[in-house]
């Protein structure tokens, strides 16, 4: 018996859904390196070795204790043990179901022989047993964040990750809180809440332990939501300093310690002046990413989130302090230099993606540098005392703009690709979610060589008017993502920040999603969206190793020593976050603006994947 | 048809009845709803209740097989950011609507509750921001997005601009029925509590 009502609903087979991707944007629309590339010096390899300094990156106790491995954020380890002669030999030694199948961006944390590991919502923290053969569950704690949070977090409901520290393992919950949990016992030592899920505030970002302080950044600039990064006591979780990073400078925490290099970024109150009356107070600059705690200079560095709404055409002016890098006093959160990636932001290229604390040889001496890769499609390297751009070169397709005048330090916009209401501007390079997103690189002081998971992928955008309503997205723009030139959508580039050049580059059908872990036996790590966890040679990025997991990845792997002083590898399966959201989410692929219109680019991925959460940990059989 | 026929005279039945005074038939061990207000339910469950579950809310009828609703509700999707969350139809921050799956139910009763009531996963609720007429555009254009004639107006990644009226018939269907390609429906071999 088939009612009439029923039959209508029929039509709507799944195999119907898929939308085809299109096809790349040609080559001849992006501008070369040598076009939009530039530097202040020519390149002096001759002065000297890139690495971190001790300071910074400790000798590797064979634990991985943050998600960046050290406040260098290298995400390098020293095990030797797997090369790239034996890496074949690579196999999974037990696994672990997270038991959420949404996007799971998490490093696992390694401490005293316990792996930590916090879930995307609703953010579940499980710390299993090293010591015992199959790694036994020792406690889990659930937190409960509110369902709502759900709602209002813009891109899967994903979390980047906890940290141990001094007994703790410390991590953020969807719905805003910072908890503190006993490693020991698993209960909770403090909960803070700071984020404020009726205003679309959320919290997915990994807290940054140093010095006795936690810090945190809040997400929402999909939301109207003013970004903030706040300073928490470590024994008490106690809110010690908040900076907003839009309003007056008494909010932003800028004083007479403030000295940004460039003119663009001086004068009073830019937070305010730079904006439509008040449209500060709903214009993002969240602090969702990478925040870095430098040892040596004692300086904290963050990026701030893209402006808000996306329709730049609503919010004329510079939009501070958005889509930029603070320098602050970590003590009393006082900002120190700033410099703005992309002021008046038009393409949502948020500033938050890591910031890796290198000395690296550059006009003939070496400095302290500060190396970003930013959505907007460069890699900046900055003096990071004084916030001075050294060099900026594209990594990824660019468009949007003609490179960086490194004399007012100004992202040179390109007017063809600037966004309008009236007219749908067509291939914009790199996409909204940049040349690449928040998934961190990692560096080998062997090889001298950056490893950028990232994208290749374009866009279409349409801006629309869009009213400000409390705790709803404040968007304003219809976009429709493409792959860039070469149809690929995803890059795994090993970059030389000396020479200013890829020194080799491994193409992707996916977005890279995941981020990567570099080893001392000349290895690099990373995960794919359609689920091949890979191992390449660090040297020429020569396809070694591959292992099919249950799901797409877009975690952080991580390297250890365990108990038997052998090395492993760890790592998180589960495919989501925006990129992933066509599976994770319920999105039908007809819709090609779905998730902000990253769906249009990957309305394949559900023929590859599906949903899942598992842990992995990897050894060579002994 | 002899369930089409079931329904229709189920309708002529219940609605007017609805819309005054509590339904004839309590379920056992649980009291009649409070006189005057709908029950809508957001559970294809009814304990001691084997069959579909009518519509009781006559507000709806004015929304369907009226073009004027959907065009204006697909504006109020926009206007009240709706689209920030479920994008054209195709889902984000909140669930697609387009796919002709529903959690809490697709008849516009079903939705109308949902944009009244909001939903725990993180759908707001919108009963002191949009007048109750609005409401019920916008659930008509919402449930006009999974109509075959809306969908057959697809262009490229672009659902259709041109939504099609909400036929009175689709809300014969309880809200969530069974894949339509099920054979052996249970209804026809066995015979529940009557
Ligand atoms: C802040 C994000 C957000 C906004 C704004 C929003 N929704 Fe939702 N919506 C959601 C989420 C999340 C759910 C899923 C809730 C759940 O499962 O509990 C949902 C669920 C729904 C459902 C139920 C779908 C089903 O399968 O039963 C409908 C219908 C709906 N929304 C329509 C609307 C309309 C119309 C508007 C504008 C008036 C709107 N939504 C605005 C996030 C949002």
């Amino acid at each position: 018996m088939i009612r009439p009502t029923v039959a209508l609903l029929l039509l709507l087979c799944p195999a119907l859904h898929a939308q085809t991707v299109p096809p790349g944007v040609p080559a001849g629309e992006v501008f070369t390196p040598e076009q939009i590339g530039h530097a202040l010096a020519a390149p002096t390899p001759q002065a000297g070795r890139t690495a971190p300094s001790a300071v910074n990156a400790p000798a590797d106790d064979g634990q991985w204790t943050m998600p960046s491995k050290n406040y260098a954020s290298t995400r390098f380890s020293t095990q030797t043990e797997l090369t790239p002669e034996n890496v074949k030999g690579l196999v999974p030694l037990f696994s672990f179901s997270l038991g959420v199948n949404k996007g799971q961006e998490a490093a696992p944390i390694i401490a005293d022989n316990t792996l930590y590991v916090v879930t995307a919502y609703p953010n579940y923290v499980y710390a299993l047993d090293l010591t015992k053969p199959g790694a036994p569950l020792k406690w889990r704690f659930a937190p409960n964040p509110l369902p709502a949070s759900q709602g209002v977090a813009c891109c899967d409901v994903v979390n980047r990750g906890g940290t141990v520290s001094n007994g703790k393992y410390i991590f953020n919950t969807l719905d805003g809180q910072t908890i503190a949990l006993d490693v020991k016992s698993g209960r909770p030592l403090w909960r803070t809440r700071l984020g404020n899920i009726h205003v679309g505030e959320t919290l997915t970002m990994a807290p940054l332990v140093a010095k006795g302080r936690v810090y945190i950044g809040n997400s929402g600039g999909e939301l109207g939501v003013r970004g903030w990064i706040a300073a928490l006591d470590e024994q008490s979780g106690k809110l010690l300093w908040r900076a907003w990073n839009t309003g007056p400078d008494a909010d932003v925490l800028i004083g007479p310690a403030f000295h940004p290099f460039y003119a663009m970024d001086r004068g009073k109150d830019l937070g305010v002046s730079s904006w439509p009356p008040d449209a500060w107070k709903i214009g993002g600059g969240n602090v969702w990413g990478w925040i870095t705690y430098d040892a040596e200079l004692d300086t904290l560095y963050h990026g701030t989130g893209n402006p808000g709404p996306w329709n730049a055409q609503q919010r004329p002016g510079d939009n501070k302090w958005t889509a930029g890098i603070f320098a602050r006093d970590p003590a009393t959160g006082a900002a120190r230099w700033f410099y703005q990636f992309s002021p008046h932001d038009q393409h949502d290229y948020d500033g938050i993606n890591e910031q890796l604390l290198l000395d690296l040889p550059f006009g003939g001496s070496m400095r302290k540098v500060l190396i970003h890769l930013d959505r907007n499609g460069y890699v900046y390297v900055i003096d990071r005392k004084t916030g001075q751009v050294l060099s900026a070169d594209p990594y990824g397709p660019v468009n949007s703009s003609r490179g960086v005048d490194l004399q007012s330090g100004r992202l040179e916009v390109n007017p063809d690709k600037e966004t309008k209401m009236d007219q749908e501007v067509k291939d914009i390079c790199p996409t909204a979610s940049g040349s690449k997103d928040w998934n961190p690189s990692s560096f080998s002081p062997q090889t001298g060589l950056l490893y950028i998971p990232h994208e290749n992928i374009c866009m279409d955008w349409l801006n629309l008017q869009v009213s400000y309503i409390e705790g709803t997205p404040y968007v304003g723009a219809n976009v429709h993502m493409k792959p860039g030139p070469g149809g690929h959508r995803g890059e795994l580039t090993a970059w030389d920040p000396v020479n200013r050049r890829k020194a080799w580059v491994v193409d992707e059908n996916f977005p890279i999603w995941s981020g990567t872990v570099a080893t001392a036996g000349g290895l690099v790590f990373y995960g794919t969206m359609d689920g091949w966890f890979k191992a390449v040679d660090a040297r020429t990025g020569q396809a070694l190793w591959r292992y099919k997991v249950d799901s797409g990845v877009i975690s952080q792997p991580v390297s250890y020593r365990g108990v038997d002083g052998h090395q492993y590898i760890a790592m998180l399966s589960g495919v989501g976050g925006w990129s992933g959201a066509v599976v994770s989410g319920p999105v039908d692929t007809r819709d090609g603006s779905a998730a902000l219109g990253f769906v249009n680019v990957m309305a394949d991925l559900p023929k590859y994947t599906t949903p899942g959460g598992t842990l992995y940990v990897f050894a060579l059989p002994h | 048809m002899c369930s089409r026929f079931r329904i229709e005279a189920g309708l002529l039945l219940l609605l007017p009845l609805a819309a005054c005074q509590p339904p004839q038939t309590p379920m056992p061990g649980v009291g009649p709803p409070v006189a005057g207000a709908p029950l809508v339910r957001t559970s294809a469950l009814v304990p001691g209740v084997d069959r579909e579950i009518l519509p009781r809310d006559p507000r709806a009828l004015a929304y369907y097989d009226n073009p004027q609703a959907v065009v204006d509700g697909k504006r109020l999707f926009q206007q009240f950011n709706c689209s920030g969350c479920h994008s054209n139809g195709g889902g984000g921050m909140g669930p697609d609507l387009m796919d002709g799956t529903w959690i809490y139910g697709s008849r516009l009763e079903q939705i109308h509750q949902t944009l009244v009531e909001g939903r725990p996963n993180g759908m707001p609720s919108w009963a002191d921001k949009i007048p109750d007429p609005q409401l019920w555009e916008l659930a008509a254009y919402v449930r006009s997005m999974s109509l075959p004639r809306t969908l057959a107006a697809q262009n490229g990644p672009t659902p259709s601009q041109t939504p099609a009226p909400v036929p009175r018939a689709v809300d014969q269907d309880p809200g969530w029925s069974p894949s339509p390609d099920t054979s052996n429906d249970y209804g026809t071999t066995i015979v529940g509590p009557q």
